[in-house]
């Protein structure tokens, strides 16, 4: 059976982009738009992995991350973060927030599928 | 399409909502507001527009878009403190974004010139306060340095190279969703792997945390590939691991190793690059944007009027998008239901049915029903004008730079609703009305400030409903029309008699006309030929009509009114000279029962009729149409009192009234010619054509003395 990915992502082009390139590897894609759409998402699916922005209007990506590993029922969920930033900082406070590990934009689909091959069983 | 394209398509138009937001929000800046939302919501559009062009290789607009991001980062970080000089710089920022997104768009790159400048700016924006609060980026450089370095053998041995790995989970590695097996399996891809388990630290059952960590691994790796490659597997869970990674003596490579003692890397972790500041980013930005002066200028073509939905609120709603051929299909085939029910009514008349009978009441509930069916159709096409007044402010800040004036806008009503087809149509209008309100309507600074005026002039923009129609008005606060001015020049052109007698109104109404400039020399800006009476003929096409209104010292307003819709139309339906017309409801105020007394004439064409006090010009509609040579008796006719243009009133005379209805427009230049004294045409309940008066030349031409429009019966 294909594995769900949930990404959340305000873009609609990076949401556009990231199910084309997702689809194409055989992933089953679910979006959300914002934070709050996410857990929204999370309350009536459960993706294998999820992959998210961080800047993100009502909720970021943190705030996201956070509250996913706070429900008792995604708290396990492998998340993954997209960031423009390679910086060490960001990084550590995506880690901080309890993402499994991250992607860096603009992703290159085959990075993308190495890393969630790498968060998931 | 092929999918990346139509990504790529959706990137454009997502740009254009981004900029608009960034717009909006930079404005709310301006205006003082610095809460986070605001702040945040700028700096988010930035960054979405530097991730999507990121995907299609865009790099002017990427580097471009990041020394501004990184600006506007510094902004939220209260970093940089937002002084108009600031604000004056992200809000140009703004615009070079746009002509980047718009260059991109077209394959070309934007300006280098003007964008080389800006990003100079923002680099000694970004650099000024950081160098003070934050580390320079030098202190990056030995930060790495300390870091531990490659392997002490740096020449790597050719053949049979084994990576030896020591890995312990701690139990945050589980909590962030890692999974030790999933990172041994990533080894596997590098090469052969021999993992061992050990259980030696697993406590008795009894003792067990469900949650700990308790299992750690040693795994030989048969690869050629360096330690790099070995680290990157254990990129994600940095910190949340010890981990020791050797390269086994080239020597010793057989299975019975030489057992290294383990050591604790807890820190060894952090990534070898360099990071680099933001700063470093921009400098870099900077220096390359001067290096490339070969970037050719951007053939930028015509801004595109992008429909703009991007509400805040919006986006929590769900939305979908249509084709809008099938809203204008659904459109149609409601007009045409319209008409049927009208025709079905009719003959239900005729069948002598009464009016309570089943049949008539089940009538009444469908014309309800389709009523309703329209609006909500219509409310479809509904728009905010926000789309169109997003675009205005950068048009000030453009014209308020050539010519040297110092302008505020001020809009009122962005939210106010009117048909997409309208909307697209008065972008070109406004865009005038506000050009020639900076360029004519405001007085140069230094005037202003001998007037005793602040130096910053105020253009006021406002949309508003009323009684069935758009009205949009552009007003400034300048000097108002210079009315003995405008009459030399009338004269000098030969437009009116040296001699006219003009009200202080026909004398503002003469810069409608076709020809007229006041400006002494005709400037870049408002020039070009096109005056007053292109912006008043492009309004009329549109069923509206505009106004002036200008006080003397204390500037001008020019009213634009438009029908919210161009596919219906609420209209009283009457007869003149046996002909059916439809008048349209906004413009009537009222009916009347003329009396012989109040009837006065002023000559053998023209009547007046006393009301209240004043006195209204009468129109004979069937002779004015030329429906009939004779003119009727006042008192034997059903007047309506109308209103058009510029509140001018006038009193239309018709034989009959046959109720009230609304109306499916057809264009009755799309489907025979323009008639004067004729708006458009409609098909009635019994399939006959009638035609819809249009008031504002009918009442025009009532203004004898009015230069500007030949009268109707000279038309024909």
């Amino acid at each position: 059976m294909s594995k769900t990915v949930l990404t959340v992502d305000d873009s609609r082009t990076m949401r556009d982009m990231l199910k084309h390139s997702l689809v194409a590897a055989g992933f089953r894609v679910i979006q959300a738009e914002d934070g709050v759409h996410g857990l929204e998402v999370l309350a009536e699916e459960k993706p294998d992995v999820i992959v998210t922005d961080i800047n993100m209007p009502r909720m970021d990506g943190f705030g996201f991350i956070e509250a996913v590993r706070r429900d008792p029922a995604c708290r396990a969920m492998p998340m993954l973060v997209l960031t423009t930033e390679v910086d060490a900082e960001k990084k550590g406070r995506a880690k901080a927030a309890g993402a499994t590990g991250w992607i860096v934009k603009p992703f290159d689909p085959v990075k993308l599928v190495d890393a969630i091959r790498r968060v998931t069983a | 399409m092929d999918p990346m394209a139509a990504i790529r398509d959706v990137f454009f138009q997502e740009c254009e909502e981004q900029l608009a937001e960034l717009e909006t929000g930079l404005l709310r800046m301006e205006d003082g507001a610095d809460d986070p939302d605001t702040v945040n919501a700028v700096f988010r559009a930035v960054h979405s527009i530097k991730g999507g062009a990121g995907i299609f290789s865009l790099d002017a607009l990427v580097r471009f878009a990041h020394v501004f991001e990184t600006s506007l980062d510094g902004v939220r970080s209260k970093r940089i403190s937002v002084t108009p000089a600031v604000m004056k710089l992200l809000l140009r920022a703004a615009d070079a974004l746009a002509d980047h997104v718009r260059a991109g768009r077209e394959g070309a790159v934007a300006e280098p010139s003007k964008t080389a400048a800006l990003v100079a700016e923002f680099t000694a924006l970004n650099a000024g306060p950081t160098a003070a609060s934050a580390p320079p980026p030098a202190s990056a450089a030995p930060a790495a340095a300390a870091t531990p370095t490659p392997p002490p053998e740096p020449a790597p041995a050719p053949a049979g190279r084994v990576w030896n790995i020591e890995f312990k989970p701690i139990s945050s590695l589980y909590a962030k969703g890692n999974e030790a097996a999933l990172l041994l399996r990533e080894l596997g891809a590098l090469g052969r792997v021999e993992v061992e388990l050990h259980t030696e630290s697993l406590p008795s059952l009894a003792e067990i945390e469900p949650e700990g960590a308790y299992l750690s691994w040693s795994a030989r790796l048969y690869s050629e590939c360096d330690e790099t490659q070995v680290r990157d597997v254990f990129d994600f869970v940095d910190g949340d691991c010890t981990l020791s990674i050797s390269l086994q003596a080239p020597q010793a490579a057989q299975p019975a190793a030489a057992e290294e003692p383990p050591e604790e890397f807890g820190f060894e972790f952090f990534p070898v690059t360099a990071d680099t500041s933001e700063s470093e980013h921009a400098n870099e930005a900077a220096a390359e944007a001067h290096d490339h002066p070969e970037h050719h200028p951007a053939a930028v073509g015509p801004v595109e009027a992008m429909a703009a939905k991007a509400e805040t609120a919006s986006a929590v709603s769900a939305t979908i998008r249509v084709d809008l051929d099938r809203v204008d299909r659904l459109i149609d085939l409601v007009g045409e239901l319209v008409i049927n029910e009208a025709m079905l009514s009719q003959r239900v008349l005729e069948a002598g049915l009464a009016r309570a009978s089943g049949v008539a009441m089940a009538l009444d509930e469908l014309e309800h029903l389709t009523r309703e069916i329209q609006d909500s159709v219509m409310a479809i096409r509904a728009q905010p004008v926000r789309s169109v007044f997003q675009r205005m402010p950068r048009l000030v800040r453009e014209v308020a730079a050539q010519t040297g004036k110092q302008v505020r806008l001020l809009t009122d009503g962005e939210g106010t609703e009117v048909d997409k087809t309208v909307i697209e149509r008065i972008a070109d209008p406004l865009t005038h009305m506000i050009r020639n309100a900076i360029d004519h309507g405001l007085e140069s600074t230094e005037k202003r400030l001998a007037a005793g005026k602040p130096a910053e002039g105020v253009v006021r923009l406002t949309a508003l409903h009323r009684s069935g129609r758009i009205v949009l008005e552009v007003s400034d606060d300048g000097g108002g029309i210079n009315r003995p001015r405008v009459k030399a020049i009338a004269v000098e052109k030969g437009l009116i008699a040296a001699d006219a007698q003009l009200s202080d109104e026909e004398i503002d109404n003469l810069i409608f006309l076709p020809g007229f400039s006041t400006a002494a020399v005709v400037s870049d800006i408002s020039g070009r030929g096109v005056g007053m009476d292109v912006v008043r003929q492009s309004v009329t096409a549109l069923g509206g009509r505009i106004s002036i209104a200008s006080r003397p010292g204390h500037g001008s307003t020019f009213t634009l009114s438009l029908p919210l819709t161009l596919a219906v139309l609420d209209g009283m339906v009457v007869s003149a000279a046996g002909h059916t017309l439809i008048i349209p409801l906004g413009t009537i105020l009222e009916t009347l029962q003329p009396r012989e007394k109040d009837v006065h004439a002023l000559d053998s064409e023209l009547r007046v009729l006393a009301l209240r006090g004043g006195y209204v010009p009468i129109v004979d509609v069937g002779l004015t149409l030329g429906y009939s040579d004779q003119p009727v008796e006042a008192t034997q006719s059903v007047a309506l009192l109308v209103e058009g243009e510029g509140r001018t009133k006038a009193v239309l005379l018709v034989d009959a009234i046959h109720g009230q209805r609304q109306v499916v427009i057809k264009s009755l230049e799309a489907n025979y010619r323009a008639v004067p004294g004729i708006a458009a045409a409609t098909v009635m309940g019994d399939g006959r054509v009638a035609l819809i008066l249009d008031v504002d030349a009918v009442v025009s031409g009532t203004r004898s003395d009015a230069p500007r429009e030949p009268s109707l019966l000279e038309a024909r």
